[in-house]
């Protein structure tokens, strides 16, 4: 049986990362994400990997799209103030189809806020957040061994698709330790015929996403590709959904507690289920819809005002009442709230 | 009587015909670079990086590979880039608003660690691509479009002179300014070009070759005026001389 380790959220994401072949993390610090990129410090340097600690986060962006240019593993992580300085930078790695991996352990917003946990960062994260058509795949880590998980997952997607991948945590998942079984497999690395440098043989090579009067062009191709990630990589995991009256929609610590909460109304012998999200973008519209012709109503937990809540109403298509319960500004729902929600249902 | 050619086009220079304005110094020092991407058999293993400015496309005129950058990011673009893949030869190219104002804290912090890439800030005192508005290095008293009274330093600050900034830093290798101000001054600027290609391939570190080049357009003036006042006015407050030099040491 394969051993486990007892880790952080973040230093579980940061080690799965480096299995996964991280060739390159910069990193600017900020609360509550700092445990990864110590993490980053201690370990890529000690593997004769590139770890810089910038100057900002601009920097650290765009330090990932150079190194990303050179087909290397790139990363850089973040908290929520942090990751909408580093938005532009987003946007180019998307216009220019490079891949990156970016981290965000979300944190109470807006502004400064605190360093709490938060998911208020929902609808940056999945509707693109910088300037211009483009979107991010995000995934959704609810436990520290998806943390681990997704680090792999989010290298591998980025390269398939040559798009940025962001891994959307919250501070509560990258503070909190639970064990892990660590990936032992190769990471698998595609053939980047597209990479800058050794040029000898071959005409040059250019990255670029300045096409003047022409910019429609690579839009096009842009969208092509994310109807095929709309397609083939929207991720969630049911838990009691087959015979549930009452589904519950969360993603990451959310849906932990809502978990906890199905599971107290289920030993009430009220039929609720759970389903959690692991990719936001795409999002599990199907899956959703799917359990339709069995279901009377929803309740979306969120840590935010209601984000992730238009994406499920969009899925639900007003066929079922579409509830929410949010906490903001680093609050986080309780199970017994959760479970008050679900009673008025009822 | 059998004909020689004593001055053709170089082979890492593109074919095709530039955008640059008449006069302007970009498409001098493109010519420099291409040059010595030639001579020092550099076209197999340089990756450029092209800045928001007027020579955005310079990756249309070089036959390298190369990458765009953010504005102002180059110097960032190119610590991940040699970070990354540390045998190639990397250049940033940018222009004074790129690496003077939006980009100050990505050059200065690339500068300071020593970041072994190199360099070239073309300094022509205004904004040219977005149509002629003040830069950080536009002159006192200069008319730009957002300067229509000419810089009053009194509100608006003074030029910045980045050379000398960064030759307070312990790490850079060279930091040298040249001018674009007639047949001398481009031999002098290839040559110092060349310096800090040199220090790069050594890996001795950061080298930035600022060069004072003519803005005809928005100097408002003829293109050998615009050489003239280079000479005579911008290299007056922007002294031409070799800051720092250790790739002897």
């Amino acid at each position: 049986m394969a051993k486990r380790v007892l880790m952080t959220g973040n230093e579980a994401l940061g080690e799965g990362a480096i299995r996964a072949g991280c060739d390159c993390y910069f990193g600017y610090p900020i609360t509550p994400q700092n445990e990864l990129t110590a993490y980053m410090a201690a370990n890529m340097l000690a593997k004769g990997r590139v770890f810089i600690q910038s100057e900002s986060e601009i920097a650290a962006i765009n330090m990932v799209f150079g190194a990303a240019t050179t087909g290397a593993r790139a990363m850089t992580s973040s908290s929520s103030p942090g990751v909408s300085l580093k938005q532009e930078g987003i946007s180019y790695l998307a216009a220019t189809c490079l891949p990156a991996v970016i981290v965000n352990v979300m944190r109470a917003g807006p502004g400064l806020g605190d360093i709490t946990p938060s998911q208020a960062d929902y609808f940056q994260a999945t509707r693109g957040g910088g300037h211009g058509d483009y979107r991010t795949i995000v995934l959704a880590p609810a436990s520290v061994q998806e943390m681990h998980d997704s680090a792999v997952l989010a290298f591998e997607l980025a390269d398939k698709y040559r798009n940025p991948v962001l891994i959307l945590a919250d501070g509560r998942l990258g503070q909190m330790m639970e064990p892990l079984v660590l990936t032992e497999a190769e990471p698998v690395r595609p053939d980047k015929p597209w990479t800058l440098g050794d040029s000898a043989g071959r005409k040059k090579r250019t990255i670029r996403s300045y096409y003047a009067g022409k910019v429609e062009e690579n839009n096009l191709r842009i969208q092509e590709k994310l109807r095929r990630v709309e397609r083939d990589e929207a991720r969630h995991e049911p838990h009691l959904m087959d015979d549930a009256e009452i589904m519950l929609v969360a993603y990451g610590t959310s849906a932990r507690l809502s978990r906890g909460a199905v599971d107290a109304v289920r030993a009430e012998g009220v039929k609720a289920g759970l389903l959690r999200p692991q990719t936001l973008y795409p999002f599990p519209s199907e899956a959703i819809r799917s359990h339709l012709d069995h279901v009377k109503s929803v309740l979306v937990v969120e840590m935010s005002g209601g984000q992730m809540l238009e994406d499920v109403q969009l899925a639900v298509e007003g066929k079922v009442p579409t509830h929410f319960h949010g906490r903001m500004g680093g609050g986080v729902p309780s199970v017994a709230d959760i479970v008050e929600e679900i009673h008025l249902l009822l | 009587m059998t004909e020689t050619a004593i001055y053709t086009r170089p082979a890492a220079l593109e074919d095709v015909s530039m955008h640059y304005c008449p006069g302007c110094g970009h498409g001098i020092l493109h010519r420099l670079v291409a040059e010595l991407f030639d001579e020092m058999h550099l076209r197999d293993k340089t990756i450029a990086v092209a800045p928001v400015g007027c020579s955005v496309i310079a990756y249309e005129y070089w036959d390298v590979d190369c990458t765009e950058s953010a504005h102002g990011r180059a110097p960032a673009v190119a610590t991940g880039i040699k970070r990354a893949k540390p045998d190639a030869f990397v250049l940033a190219y940018q222009g004074d608003g790129d690496l003077a104002s939006i980009g100050t804290a990505e050059i200065i912090h690339a500068a300071n660690r020593g970041e072994n890439y190199t360099t070239i800030f073309i300094n022509n005192t205004v904004y040219g691509m977005t149509g002629g508005q003040m830069a950080p290095t536009t002159l006192a008293g200069q008319v730009t479009a957002t300067s229509p009274k000419g810089r009053d330093v009194a509100t608006m600050g003074y030029p910045l002179r980045m050379c000398e900034i960064l030759d307070t830093l312990e790490a850079p290798c060279v930091i040298a300014r040249t001018m674009i101000d007639g047949p001398g001054g481009i031999r002098k600027t290839k040559t110092l070009l060349r310096k800090a290609f040199d220090a790069q391939l050594a890996g001795k570190g950061f080298s930035l070759v600022e060069v004072l080049s003519p803005c005809p357009t928005y100097m408002r003036l003829s293109p050998t005026e615009a050489m003239a006042h280079v000479k005579a006015n911008v290299s007056a407050y922007f002294p031409v001389k070799i800051f720092r030099d250790r790739t002897v040491e």
